[in-house]
């Protein structure tokens, strides 16, 4: 394990960026941290996390597949493809870091999507632990540990201090580039700050989640509970659940024409509108109710159902904070999986 | 703590619920933490008992719902409105968006809402309870020993802070004493604007719709957005977008939807409120209110049912659209 003062942080990231393209949170003019690329000036956010989630890095929210040119009878095909640059993701938390594990399983099952392959092959994540977990958290019940992230590298912030430690061939390289402004040291400072942290993790309010009528198996038992639809009813439809939910995958592939050029692009998808997955015959789900459920059912069973069991909620919180009518997955947690439906 | 006590609607609601009158009540239905309130539609005496909230964050303005949850339905529905909300119940009536036979309105008195994450800016992150007390919140924290004392005035939602009226135009029966129309500083952000130069303001836009998700959040909230079937969502209008596919589709869909919404837009401030972004939406309606009010006299929509909005309507005082387009000019 390796550190540095605080105060050098900039120097560490001044010298990764100079070699590879660097990415961390950084407040914004409203508060609100987002990842923006490092330049001299940029200050590493204190927030707990980012607004947006790390999957923007893997799974854009629009991207450019390929481009058409017609010219009379002739169709030129135009390879526009530009995924093909290392980066770093710097200051990731533990559920995002997650997150990547339950996107790959989408994205890197056959057919491969190749887009997907080759930003996760030139990414590089640099994780954070936690230390102040917020109310909302629920990591814990899907067994993410917050203190220890996984990732190339991992790190662990204190008032005065950065520890640095590696846990990939890729992490120990870039992690050797900066040897003159780390130094080696001990991990009980680490594990202090661990310690501490796993004891406000087992007392945060949403800690004690049950997941028990949850995963293999259990969509007989769910499928036609009553409350999905009393749950939605009074639901947007917004998508924003689905948007800044780090492992929601859903997309579209679309078309912009203008004059002779056509771009062929994906947009992110959600299950929550009107015209998700619309086929010739219509929608096949007709109501907001059905949506509703198809969002947690994936999360909670049918995700479960074709991955080992893996649930693919990672407890962010994202949706707790961010849904215009505060409704989200611990409520459905626990209304549907509870006492009132059994 | 609101003027009317949680009690006061959860008697009135059972009473109303019992005695025939409606069958379904629309309400805030309390969360997992004191502020994560969500609208429901309640049916039951036991479920009201337990679960109906009313504190300071029940900002959720239910009269857009009417609209989806009166057609169809056998009998009455209940329906709780603050004053900014029975504005928002009259544009809709005026467009007749629902069948006023089938809502039981009761107006109740409002202080204000609060927006949860400014509380979270002054308390911080971890807030595990929140007391009301007089106009004075307690907030517990996991980080913090003591609880952090905030005035609810310093944390009210950006539509509260300049609130427009505390006066209900609509009700069919009102809870404690009505209010009256306030004069609000809700153009000085405006005015601001304004005096800014055309580059600058590009600039302040391009910064802030450069951050939508197209969630459409603020879309799917407005009560003046009623639409079935929004062109946005509709892959026959040609215009379906899910996401921006460049910097100028990410501003046609707020300049369509402000445009749509002038004259209908009761500046009820639902849209900033979702916003997941945090986008100032309210900013585009109210240059439009303020343009109106300035080129065709004072009107609030959703004052009066039935009342004909300037922007739909011809008068031989109208002003010429060249002198509209000079007013352009002169803030340019
Ligand atoms: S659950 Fe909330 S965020 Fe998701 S679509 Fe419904 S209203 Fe929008
Ligand atoms: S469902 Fe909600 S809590 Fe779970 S990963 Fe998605 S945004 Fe986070
Ligand atoms: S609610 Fe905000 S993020 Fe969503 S579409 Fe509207 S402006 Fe964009
Ligand atoms: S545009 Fe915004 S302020 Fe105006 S009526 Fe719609 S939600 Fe309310």
């Amino acid at each position: 394990m390796r550190k540095c003062s605080i105060d050098n942080i900039n120097d560490v990231l001044k010298a990764l960026s100079e070699k590879i393209p660097l990415y961390l949170p950084v407040d914004r003019l409203d508060g609100k941290a987002t990842y923006q690329k490092y330049q001299e000036g940029k200050v590493w956010s204190n927030a707990l996390n980012t607004e947006r989630s790390a999957k923007d890095f893997f799974f854009p929210q629009m991207e450019n597949l390929v481009e058409f040119k017609t010219q009379g009878k002739n169709v030129e095909v135009i390879d526009i493809r530009d995924e093909k640059q290392d980066f770093i993701i710097f200051g990731v938390r533990a559920c995002d870091v997650k997150s990547f594990e339950i996107l790959d399983r989408v994205f890197l099952s056959q057919p491969v999507d190749t887009f997907y392959k080759s930003r996760r092959e030139h990414g590089i994540i640099f994780s954070l632990a936690c230390s102040k977990p917020n109310e909302t958290c629920f990591c814990s019940v899907f067994n993410i540990d917050a203190t220890a992230p996984a990732g190339d590298v991992t790190l662990w912030k204190t008032e005065t201090e950065v520890f640095f430690k590696a846990n990939t061939e890729k992490g120990e390289k870039i992690l050797s580039e900066i040897d003159s402004l780390t130094t080696e040291c001990g991990e009980e400072t680490v594990n202090e700050q661990r310690e501490k942290t796993k004891k406000i993790l087992s007392k945060l309010p949403l800690s004690d989640l049950d997941l028990t009528n949850f995963g293999v198996g259990k969509t007989k038992a769910l499928f036609d509970s009553p409350l999905w639809k009393e749950m939605s009813s009074t639901c947007l439809g917004c998508g924003t659940c689905t948007f800044v939910c780090p492992t929601c995958q859903c997309y579209d592939i679309k078309e912009f024409k203008v004059g002779d050029k056509v771009t062929r692009f994906r947009c992110w998808d959600s299950c929550m509108y009107s015209d998700f997955t619309k086929m010739a015959h219509g929608n096949p789900r007709l109501t907001q109710a059905e949506r509703f459920r198809q969002r947690f059912m994936h999360k909670l069973v049918y995700y479960p159902d074709n991955n080992d069991g893996l649930f693919s909620c990672v407890g962010c919180g994202r949706c707790l904070s961010k849904c215009p009518i505060s409704m989200n997955i611990v409520k459905v947690i626990k209304r549907v999986g509870g006492k009132e439906n059994e | 703590m609101q003027k009317v006590s949680r009690e006061i609607l959860v008697d009135k609601a059972i009473s109303l619920l019992n005695q025939g009158v409606v069958k379904a009540v629309f309400g805030w239905r309390k969360g997992e933490f004191d502020y994560d309130v969500t609208p429901a539609v309640f049916t039951t005496e036991k479920d009201i008992k337990e679960n109906f909230v009313f504190n300071g964050f029940c900002g959720a303005n239910f009269s857009k719902y009417l609209v989806a949850k009166t057609v169809n339905f056998d009998g009455k529905i209940l329906v709780f409105l603050k004053s900014c909300d029975t504005y928002s119940f009259n544009q809709l009536l005026t467009e007749h968006r629902f069948d006023r036979e089938k809502v039981y309105a009761v107006g109740i008195p409002c202080d204000g809402m609060a927006d949860i994450s400014k509380v979270k800016e002054i308390a911080g992150d971890g807030v595990s309870k929140i007391d009301f007390e007089g106009d004075m919140m307690k907030v517990t924290t996991l980080y913090q020993d003591e609880p952090v004392e905030i005035k609810l005035g310093d944390v009210l939602l950006e539509r509260c802070y300049n609130c427009k009226s505390k006066k209900h135009v609509a009700y069919d029966e009102l809870i404690g004493e009505d209010g009256e129309v306030l004069d609000s500083n809700r153009f000085d952000e405006v005015a601001k604007l304004e005096a800014m130069t055309p580059d600058e303001r590009f600039a302040f836009w391009q910064g802030e719709l450069s951050k939508c998700l197209r969630c459409n959040a603020c879309r799917d909230v407005c009560p003046a957005c009623t639409c079935e079937k929004c062109v946005f969502d509709n892959p026959n209008s040609g215009v379906e977008n899910k996401a921006a596919a460049n910097s100028f589709e990410e501003k046609m869909f707020h300049i369509i939807r402000a445009f749509h919404v002038a004259g209908r837009c009761t500046d009820c401030g639902e849209c900033s409120r979702v916003c997941p972004q945090n986008i100032p939406l309210h900013l585009l309606n109210r240059k439009f209110i303020k343009d109106i009010n300035q080129f065709y006299g004072e009107y609030q929509a959703g004052e009066q049912v039935g009342s004909r909005a300037p922007l739909v309507n011809y008068t031989t005082e109208d002003v010429e659209p060249c002198d509209v387009f000079k007013g352009g000019e002169e803030n340019a």
